[in-house]
């Protein structure tokens, strides 16, 4: 533009530069991103943690029990003279993988059926929508015990998978999957009512374009951000159940550690080691309220309408 | 509306009954049957004899035409009984129900005295940093797992100071208010503190979008006091959404009393599901689940309705279309 005063307005600076900028302006959630991915590294090179330091998570040492914080152990051990930091770097790679896995998951079932209902209307979204209703109205927790506590062999799995170690890390992450869906079907199928009816979308159409090529590639991009923002916060409280079933001994089952089920004898040993408590719940509590930060960040920074911090 | 609240009601019926199926066949499919526990009680039986006993009870036939016979019962008033208790499951589950009632009654009303004035305070200075203090609080509330944060006050205030039981729900041999105070003293502050959180952020975002609204502005401009405007003219406005979404949040503090009764020891509904589920007690844990659910219909119904009933401006003209 050469304007009367010949002034350049400077190039547009790409998008995810602003995003970056907008998401900056949110301190909490920067510094919770930082928090999440420290933890994140810390627990997956807990393997090479463990061998640097010559610790095994699962050696029993009867004759150290309950021992205070020490050179060789860190924070130190807990009733069965297990070193306890090492621990707590596995439990962590079960549960944010169990939180990531389950929450990725549910955000595509979630998309699957938004996108089905707000784009394909009618009978089919009436009926998605009662479906998510119902299930958004159902006590969660007992619920998910009930889940939980299917005997996978009548349900005519192979005994290979019911036999195998990792049975409860899978099970964990259906179950939750099953029913964590609806805040993501709700979100996609609003945002993609607005957009079917923009003008591209009818251009789309006028072209000849068929459904699943608009859904794919005219809708989805544009509900992106609520999915993610979502996603997000469903991380922190996929965690949160999987703590709680996992404490309660119906999610992951020992000897595999998570935050929750290392928590399991923590009841009983109030009295004799009170300070076996706090650091899983610590963990649990850090990393939960650390994505929801990262989620409001990301929502600050992503719509546009949102009020400026 | 009463038309809506008809339609609803009957929707109500809908999903509770898919929802007993649901279970019906989820409880089916848990570790061991009924016969199987006789069997392991009593090791004279012949496998013949789990065969009679398995057709006696039914259990060979499909479970859809068991689940339309035990449909049948349970709509004639007969519930069943219990395995493990050995009476009837109403009899069993109502004084615990009246148990839950009491703690999440105390809970939900102590929370909500807090939640509301604290959310409003914090709305009518945004991004101060009382505000900001408000708000940490808040994501504390929502992130905090409730079964740790049990244990925590549990090691402060009975293993550490020593002022309060840390489970039961009261002295043998004492009756009095005072003894049975002290033990419901735990449980209701953790629900309640892991409650706040939520209630506090609806507050706040419904006062703060309340008063971006123009009547506010007017009210202002005709000289009306700040407090005034706020108490009078936005919180009539804000508290909408917030009723609505207190009584959507009903699943949400029910769970918090299953997994509070259960660090508790507390007798009520969460914890005895929770023993029926472990203890194979079928009947029981399908009745007191069923039951669960058809209270939390019921409260979300009352969200709708109170929505309507609230704000003049909605009409539910078209009953069951989706907004």
């Amino acid at each position: 533009m050469t304007a009367a005063g010949g002034q350049r307005l400077p190039p547009p600076r790409p998008l995810s530069v602003l995003l970056w900028r907008r998401f900056r302006e949110h301190r909490l959630a920067v510094a919770s991103a930082w928090v999440l991915i420290g933890l994140t590294l810390l627990s997956g090179f807990a393997p090479v943690i463990a061998t640097a330091t010559g610790i095994d998570a699962g050696e029993v040492d009867l004759y150290n029990r309950f021992a205070g914080p020490s050179f060789s152990h860190a924070l130190g051990t807990d009733e069965l003279g297990r070193d306890l930091f090492i621990r707590l770097l596995y439990g962590g790679r079960v549960s944010l993988f169990v939180g990531f896995a389950a929450a990725l998951a549910s955000a595509l079932i979630g998309t699957a059926i938004g996108l089905f209902a707000g784009y394909y209307g009618g009978r089919l979204d009436a009926f998605l929508m009662r479906l998510t209703d119902g299930v958004i109205a159902l006590p969660l927790l007992p619920l998910l015990i009930v889940l939980a506590a299917v005997d996978l062999a009548k349900l005519g799995l192979p005994e290979a998978l019911i036999q195998s170690e990792d049975v409860s890390l899978y099970r964990i992450m259906v179950i939750i999957s099953v029913v964590g869906w609806t805040t993501v079907a709700r979100l996609v199928r609003g945002a993609t009512l607005s957009v079917r009816e923009r003008d591209f979308v009818l251009a789309a159409v006028a072209q000849g374009a068929g459904g699943v090529r608009i859904v794919a590639t005219h809708i989805l991009p544009n509900v992106v951000s609520p999915i993610i923002v979502a996603t997000t916060l469903s991380v922190g409280n996929v965690i949160l159940f999987e703590s709680v079933l996992s404490f309660l001994g119906l999610g992951i089952q020992p000897p595999i550690p998570s935050w929750g089920n290392m928590l399991s004898n923590a009841q009983e040993l109030i009295w004799t080691a009170p300070s076996l408590a706090f650091y899983s719940g610590m963990l649990i509590f850090v990393t939960v309220i650390a994505f929801n930060f990262l989620g409001d960040g990301l929502q600050d920074a992503l719509d546009p309408r949102a009020v400026r911090r | 509306m009463t038309r809506f609240v008809f339609v609803r009601l009957g929707e109500t019926a809908v999903v509770l009954t898919i929802m007993s199926f649901l279970v019906y066949a989820l409880i089916g499919l848990m570790p061991g049957d009924p016969i199987d526990i006789m069997i392991s009680s009593d090791p004279h039986l012949t496998a013949a004899d789990a065969e009679r006993l398995r057709a006696l009870y039914g259990l060979d036939r499909p479970i859809v035409e068991r689940y339309r016979d035990w449909l049948e019962a349970a709509l004639r008033g007969d519930l069943g009984y219990s395995r493990v208790h050995a009476r009837p499951v109403l009899e069993i589950l109502l004084p615990r129900l009246a148990n839950t009632g009491v703690l999440m009654g105390l809970s939900f009303v102590l929370s909500v005295v807090i939640a509301l004035p604290l959310g409003i305070y914090a709305a009518m200075r945004p991004y101060s940093r009382a505000d900001y203090a408000v708000n940490l609080l808040c994501f504390a509330g929502i992130s905090i797992p409730v079964f740790w944060l049990a244990l925590m006050l549990i090691i402060l205030f009975s293993v550490m100071l020593g002022w309060l039981p840390a489970g039961g729900m009261g002295t043998i041999g004492a009756e009095s208010l005072g003894d049975k105070a002290r033990f419901m003293a735990l449980p209701v502050l953790t629900l309640t503190l892991a409650s706040i959180g939520g209630y506090t952020r609806y507050m706040r975002a419904a006062m703060m979008e309340t008063l971006r609204q123009d009547f506010i502005r007017t009210a202002r401009a005709k000289g009306l006091s700040r407090a005034r405007v706020v108490l009078k003219h936005a919180l009539r406005n804000a508290l909408i959404p917030v009723v609505t979404i207190l009584a959507l949040s009903f699943g949400t503090l029910f769970s918090g009393a299953l997994i509070t009764e259960t660090m508790f020891a507390y007798p009520g509904m969460g914890r005895l599901i929770y023993d029926a589920i472990m203890g194979n007690d079928f009947n029981l844990a399908l009745i007191g689940l069923l039951l669960a659910t058809l209270v939390t219909l019921l409260a979300n119904l009352a969200a709708d309705v109170s929505y309507a009933w609230l704000d003049p401006r909605i009409s539910y003209r078209r009953a069951g279309a989706v907004p």
